[in-house]
């Protein structure tokens, strides 16, 4: 993909010029396979917090080992797992999908914490006074559980995107041609590999400080009492 | 006690601020050396303000603090109390203080607490701590209890073991901010005690905060009645808690008096 | 190739993940205390300085600064070699995060505290040797835990860099067998298994950092 393009190895700021067009290229794909494994790991992470959280023991412990399990293993093991098993059942999957997916996985273990500390910060007497008031389940979840449940959920959520964009990168070992990839393409065509490193470690740098700054607004901002949701 | 001898104490024209408020505005105020001073007043008056700028955990904006003839600040001194830490520490050596909320160390023994300073700031052996210590936990009653950890005690028994932590330091004068408030009625009593008996020490200074006023007429030399960041009015407690002559402190009196007459 | 045959080499790689971890998560434990005691009580040169290592290491991504360090550490001498650049990439990373946790139980010990200190007339060093960091110990034990079995997982991508951890050896032997399914659910049981001997050790040393503090210390 790189033909036709030129660098300026005059300088390294001339370099790291020339260069930024691809990387920027790169910049998409990280944000692309950040998003996409943010909202796998919401569902996945939903669904295991809701298993976790059934009166069945034998389903609940088994997710429990499950959701420790995920989460005390390698990202990079688990997409080599991925990228290698699917294919053999079938499944075939372009290596930026199985990136989102392993990603996703990954961080759904997290998330699952995330909902169920939510959930259960939610004070006793909450669900008390909502049985009390003779409110259906679904209705005391909608009117009292989410919306208490909400502000102590977000931010932490948004810390952990946080952390999945430092943690795309991971995913150039199946190829996909995120930002770190690229540059070490770069690094390969013109025996230069600082200068494309360091200029991506600046892109990181931007953009994790940035959506830090963003989840601190976030958390400022959300009332702590809890929020409406209609 | 009130001969011509220099004061220990001297606030000259102290301004403190916190943002816009004034808690102690132009105030000045001297205490003679082994004069017993209790500082009474309304909440947010600025009582336990003058401990804590004596005891420089806070700093003031304006006027001059003295302490033993030592100036507070030093000239050219920098940071916020416009001193060098060796002059700071020189005037802490002088001033011991117990707080309302104990502030014992809690991952130390009662013996440790008490040792720990002497140990490590006065440079004394662990023996010579341990001994000093153990005379203090002796004097407040709690001998028995020099190897417990403060969460095993009682709100009394921590500001026992917290008088005897601050006394092992041999400070000139003594700060107690509201000794006894946090405190359940019931455990009120030892711990006056304990500063029942420091009161009959003829050279140590003393400075109380409290709304005790029974306590504070029993034990001080003087009464000084706080309002709005100023002392109101002051004398011998005979004088000022029996016959107030402003109505600041008449008001703010009155239940006392109230009792008294009474006879609670 | 069953089973059997495949463990000899994933428990060699094994070997070298520990080594990798203990090495790291010690150099590591040692930035994060000095980094977050200088961030959190130094003077302004040395906060600054402090804040700039742990911003860098925590806004960027572990996978970048190995490389960086890949191909910058040469230039400084050739004998540096992937090992002890993977430990210091590993090490400087995971300091930093720990720098964070340091710097927070420091100052989330009660302002009551140092102002006892202050009136017994401990002097700023003293407060924090003595009053403050014994306290702070014990609740940034658990977070440094999870640090811990955070910094194991992290290990993994040193094999990118040419180093025979157990995901190297797990590459490997998948270029030789094809055995995908059989080496990676190995290969992520052994991950898992030190991670649960880890944590065991953590929280052992937890325990012993709690009992540090009472009865038996005076």
């Amino acid at each position: 993909m790189m033909y036709g393009f030129h660098w300026d190895l005059s300088n390294p700021l001339a370099f790291a010029w020339s260069i930024l067009p691809i990387i920027l290229i790169g910049l998409t794909v990280t944000v692309e396979a950040t998003i996409l494994g943010f909202i796998v790991s919401l569902i996945i992470g939903l669904a295991l917090a809701l298993l976790r959280r059934t009166h069945t023991r034998w389903v609940a412990w088994p997710t429990a080992v499950v959701i420790e399990f995920i989460r005390d293993t390698p990202l990079i093991v688990q997409l080599f797992f991925l990228y290698y098993v699917l294919p053999q059942f079938g499944i075939l999957l372009p290596a930026f999908l199985t990136g989102a997916l392993a990603l996703g996985i990954q961080y759904s273990a997290y998330m699952s914490e995330v909902y169920r500390a939510g959930l259960d910060a939610v004070p006793h007497g909450q669900l008390e006074a909502a049985t009390a008031l003779n409110l259906s389940r679904t209705r005391m979840y909608v009117s009292i559980i989410i919306p208490q449940a909400i502000p102590r959920i977000l931010p932490a959520m948004g810390n952990y995107l946080v952390s999945m964009i430092k943690d795309t990168p991971v995913l150039s070992v199946v190829t996909v041609l995120e930002m770190l990839g690229l540059a070490r393409i770069i690094g390969d065509r013109t025996f230069r590999y600082l200068v494309p490193l360091t200029l991506v470690g600046a892109i990181f740098l931007i953009l994790s400080m940035t959506a830090s700054a963003g989840v601190r607004r976030l958390e400022r901002a959300l009332p702590k009492s809890g929020i409406l949701l209609r | 006690m009130t001969d011509t001898q220099d004061p220990i104490i001297k606030f000259s024209d102290v301004t403190k601020r916190f943002g816009d408020l004034v808690v102690l505005d132009h105030f000045d105020f001297e205490v003679n050396l082994g004069e017993k001073v209790a500082l009474i007043g309304p909440s947010g008056s600025g009582k336990s303000t003058v401990l804590r700028i004596l005891m420089t955990l806070e700093t003031i904006q304006e006027g001059q603090i003295e302490l033993d003839g030592i100036p507070y600040r030093e000239p050219g001194g920098h940071g916020p109390f416009h001193a060098s830490a060796k002059h700071l520490h020189n005037i802490r050596s002088r001033v011991g203080m117990v707080f309302q909320g104990f502030n014992l160390f809690p991952h130390m023994s009662v013996l440790r607490n008490i040792t720990e300073a002497p140990v490590v700031v006065l440079g004394l052996s662990k023996r010579e701590a341990k001994e000093r210590a153990m005379q203090l936990l002796e004097m407040v009653g709690l001998a028995d209890k020099a190897d417990a950890f403060p969460t095993q005690l009682s709100g009394g028994q921590k500001q026992r073991v917290a008088i005897a932590r601050a006394l092992a330091m041999r400070p000139r004068v003594m700060l107690f901010d509201e000794p006894t408030s946090a405190l359940d009625p019931e455990l009120v009593g030892e711990v006056q005690e304990v500063i029942r008996g420091l009161a009959h020490e003829h050279d140590l200074t003393m400075l109380l905060v409290t709304h005790e006023m029974r306590f504070a007429r029993e034990i001080a030399d003087r009464v000084c009645f706080f309002d709005k960041g100023r002392i109101v009015e002051q004398g011998p407690p005979a004088e000022v808690m029996v016959n107030p002559q402003e109505e600041r402190t008449q008001n703010f009196l009155a239940p006392y008096l109230a009792d008294r007459q009474a006879g609670v | 190739m069953t089973g059997t045959a495949l463990l000899p080499p994933l428990l060699a790689g094994a070997k070298i993940t520990a080594e990798l971890t203990i090495a790291s998560t010690f150099i590591g434990a040692v930035l994060a205390f000095a980094a977050g005691i200088a961030r959190g009580t130094g003077g302004r040169l040395i906060r600054l300085i402090a804040a700039v290592y742990i911003e860098i290491f925590r806004g960027t991504s572990l996978l970048v600064q190995l490389f960086w360090l890949y191909y910058a550490l040469p230039l400084l001498g050739p004998s540096i070699g992937p090992f002890t650049t993977g430990v210091l990439a590993l090490s400087l990373n995971i300091g930093a995060y720990g720098a964070e946790v340091v710097r927070g139980s420091i100052l989330a010990v009660a302002r009551a505290q140092h102002e006892a200190a202050i009136a017994l007339n401990f002097s700023r060093r003293q407060r924090l040797w003595h009053i403050v960091l014994p306290q702070a110990l014990p609740e940034m034990m658990p977070p440094l835990g999870n640090l811990a079995v955070q910094n194991l997982k992290d290990t993994s991508l040193v094999s990118m860099i040419t180093i025979a951890d157990l995901t190297f050896h797990a590459q490997n032997l998948r270029n030789l067998t094809l055995d995908t399914v059989p080496i990676y659910s190995l290969t992520l049981l052994l991950y898992f298994a030190m991670a649960l001997i880890l944590m065991a050790c953590m929280r052992g040393l937890e325990r012993w950092v709690r009992i540090g503090g009472s009865p038996a210390r005076s």
